[in-house]
């Protein structure tokens, strides 16, 4: 009821940019949270004003915040649709049916949906590869953690989210077979107390290195107080703990959302599925920070971006097996995308099981 | 377990506590004399956002409390207008509160997201919410003006013909609610998770709520209830990290679960719902009754 009357209020503080040429393109986005949450709806936020910049004139933006991951998310995205827009982008995974019955009311309008799997005439889907990312901040938490335990603070059981942990472990343990990783679930995106609350009680069970998927930069914040080290997330958290955080892994929508205005403007566009990392620079890894690493360990995360966007490293090279034991890739073969995308297990060597 | 992990665990316990103890005992008072403010939510993130904007803008931990409490008093002030003078509905009028809140605190917030301060040591607050706590048992109890708060919120009308001012009373405690709600959302965003961001609080108003009724409306159980929550929640993660396999989203809806189960046991028998809650709770006061 309340997240009802709050999208009702957000529908009237559409903001609408510039003036309506009449060759103009109309391009809406809908946001799950506010564009200053430093994590992930501003980082679309971001590609957003990229994209204005990249396009001028051609194109004009609106974006409506705080849309619900439920019905109320039909009326945004159709509210958008009817008046007028020409390419709607919606940036949560849990728009995918709301984004279809709209697209399917809506032939002319065209449609991107982030993070899903489904796909029409109008509809494209499109993702990043964070978890190449994940494989780096692994690498050097494998190399930094003096404790050999790595806090690691999560929000849902999902794909995304299981393969970045087991992305992290496997690089981790690659290089410190000792590591271990203490995994909290949060069962929430975004809660600036309970993440602090996770990291300190990761911290107090020993872990020198905390690691997060979830919106807020609580956790880094908390590594700061105490004295530890973190890895931020999905935009550069350096400001807010300077002597802890050592990188963050960084999502870059800018250039694809120019790339698809672009397409929309010249008559190009046609459905497509788009799953980007480090080659395209979908994902970036922020700035090492110099006071915490190592110069030859910058080197060596540096050398794995660039494996890894040529190809000749890949975060899920096998042999890997399953906490049971069973062989999942086999040696001299990778995950291919079918397995990344649906991951719902554990890696060997991962205490505990993955909640249901 | 050793106890430098006992007390690591004490020490996460007694900071994640604290703003549900300074929201429920606020509200405690609040209910106590016959008002239910359902907008502690929206109280929570102005205060929060006051008190981060003043301190961004001023440096001055001082200034950033003062003004902090001064919008627990507006926003609360407004409210007991509201809902005495005009005497609208309590729980719509608690609900606008918090929606509105929710919105005022997004839009002030905007320019001060994501900028760093330097928090402020949790301590002196953890001690204060003892102290509290404290203060308004012995109040309610001991007290002749705790005794006419009480008065007020189980019979108006009675307290009323005694010659109590029982529209004052109430401003009174709504205010007192509403400062309290005002520092609860200070902690959390000046020492709790030192930082700015939109809907910060993430739904411990509700839970404050919920306390005022699982502790029966009585103080110390409050304080009881409230560590218990708390202490419930740090624990599960403690197990989490161990490696215990535990139902995550059973865990985030306890504290209104066991609330409804004590709601249950209070309201199956009419003597122990009276010995409870207040009798003219949510009841408006008109004076030519």
């Amino acid at each position: 009821m309340l997240r009802k009357i709050l999208t009702i209020l957000s529908f009237l503080a559409v903001i609408s940019v510039s003036a309506v040429h009449a060759d103009q393109k109309k391009i809406g986005f809908i946001y799950i949270g506010p564009p200053g949450d430093h994590g992930w709806t501003y980082m679309h936020d971001q590609g957003r004003i990229y994209m204005e910049n990249a396009l001028g004139d051609s194109i004009s933006t609106t974006y409506i915040e705080n849309v619900p991951e439920n019905a109320d998310a039909v009326r945004a995205i159709r509210k958008l649709a009817a008046s007028g827009h020409d390419l709607i982008f919606t940036t949560s995974f849990n728009y995918m049916d709301q984004t279809l019955e709209v697209a399917k009311e809506f032939p002319d309008v065209k449609f991107e949906h982030a993070t899903g799997f489904k796909r029409m005439d109008n509809v494209s889907t499109y993702s990043a590869r964070f978890y190449e990312g994940r494989t780096i901040i692994g690498h050097i938490a494998g190399k930094m953690t003096k404790t050999n335990t790595i806090g690691y603070i999560v929000s849902f059981p999902i794909p995304e989210v299981i393969r970045g942990i087991n992305a992290f472990y496997l690089a981790a343990s690659k290089v410190n077979p000792d590591v271990k990783i203490k995994i909290i679930w949060n069962y929430s995106w975004y809660d600036p107390g309970k993440e602090a609350d996770a990291a300190n009680t990761l911290i107090n069970q020993g872990a020198d290195i905390i690691v997060q998927h979830t919106d807020s930069y609580a956790p880094c914040q908390a590594a700061e107080k105490a004295g530890v080290l973190a890895f931020g997330q999905a935009s550069n958290q350096e400001a807010f703990c300077p002597n802890s955080h050592m990188t963050s892994i960084e999502d870059i929508w800018g250039p694809y959302y120019a790339a698809k205005a672009q397409a929309v403007v010249d008559g190009t566009w046609s459905s497509e599925d788009t799953w980007h990392g480090f080659k395209d620079g979908m994902v970036e890894m922020s700035p090492y920070n110099t006071k915490l690493l190592p110069l030859n360990l910058i080197l060596e995360a540096k050398n794995m971006e660039t494996a890894i966007e040529n190809g000749t490293l890949h975060p899920f090279e096998g042999p890997i097996y399953n906490q049971a034991g069973e062989l999942v890739v086999k040696e001299g073969e990778v995950a291919d995308d079918g397995m990344l995308a649906s991951m719902m297990f554990y890696v060997q060597g991962i205490d505990g099981e993955v909640p249901q | 377990m050793s106890i430098e992990l006992i007390i690591g665990i004490l020490n996460i316990v007694l900071i994640s506590t604290t703003p549900l103890v300074f929201a429920g005992i606020g509200e405690l008072v609040t209910e106590k004399s016959g008002v239910l403010n359902l907008g502690l939510e929206g109280l929570m993130l102005v205060g929060a956002v006051t008190g981060f904007i003043t301190l961004v803008i001023t440096g001055n931990y001082f200034y950033s409390l003062f003004l902090s409490i001064i919008s627990g008093v507006i926003l609360s002030g407004i409210f007991a207008f509201l809902v005495l003078n005009l005497m609208t509905n309590q729980i719509a009028t608690g609900l606008a509160l918090t929606i509105f809140g929710i919105g005022l605190s997004a839009m002030l917030g905007k320019k001060f997201g994501g900028t760093p301060i330097n928090g402020l040591n949790p301590y002196y607050f953890i001690v204060i919410s003892f102290l509290l706590v404290f203060f308004v048992a012995y109040f309610l109890s001991k007290t002749k003006t705790g005794l006419i708060v009480r008065a007020v919120g189980e019979n108006h009308n009675s307290a009323y013909a005694l010659g109590y001012n029982v529209i004052k009373t109430r401003y009174l405690t709504i205010i007192f609610g509403g400062v309290m709600s005002s520092l609860a959302g200070y902690y959390i965003s000046i020492c709790y998770a030192p930082m700015w961001q939109e809907g910060m609080t993430a739904g411990r108003g509700w839970i404050a709520l919920a306390l005022v009724v699982f502790a029966t409306w009585k103080p110390w159980r409050l304080l009881v209830g409230a560590y218990i929550f708390g202490g419930v929640a740090i624990m599960q993660m403690n197990l989490q990290a161990i490696g215990v396999k535990l139902p995550g989203q059973f865990f985030n809806m306890m504290p209104y679960l066991a609330t409804i189960i004590v709601l249950v046991f209070i309201s199956s028998n009419k003597l122990r719902l009276k010995l409870s809650a207040p009798s003219s709770l949510n009841i408006p006061f008109e004076k030519n009754q």
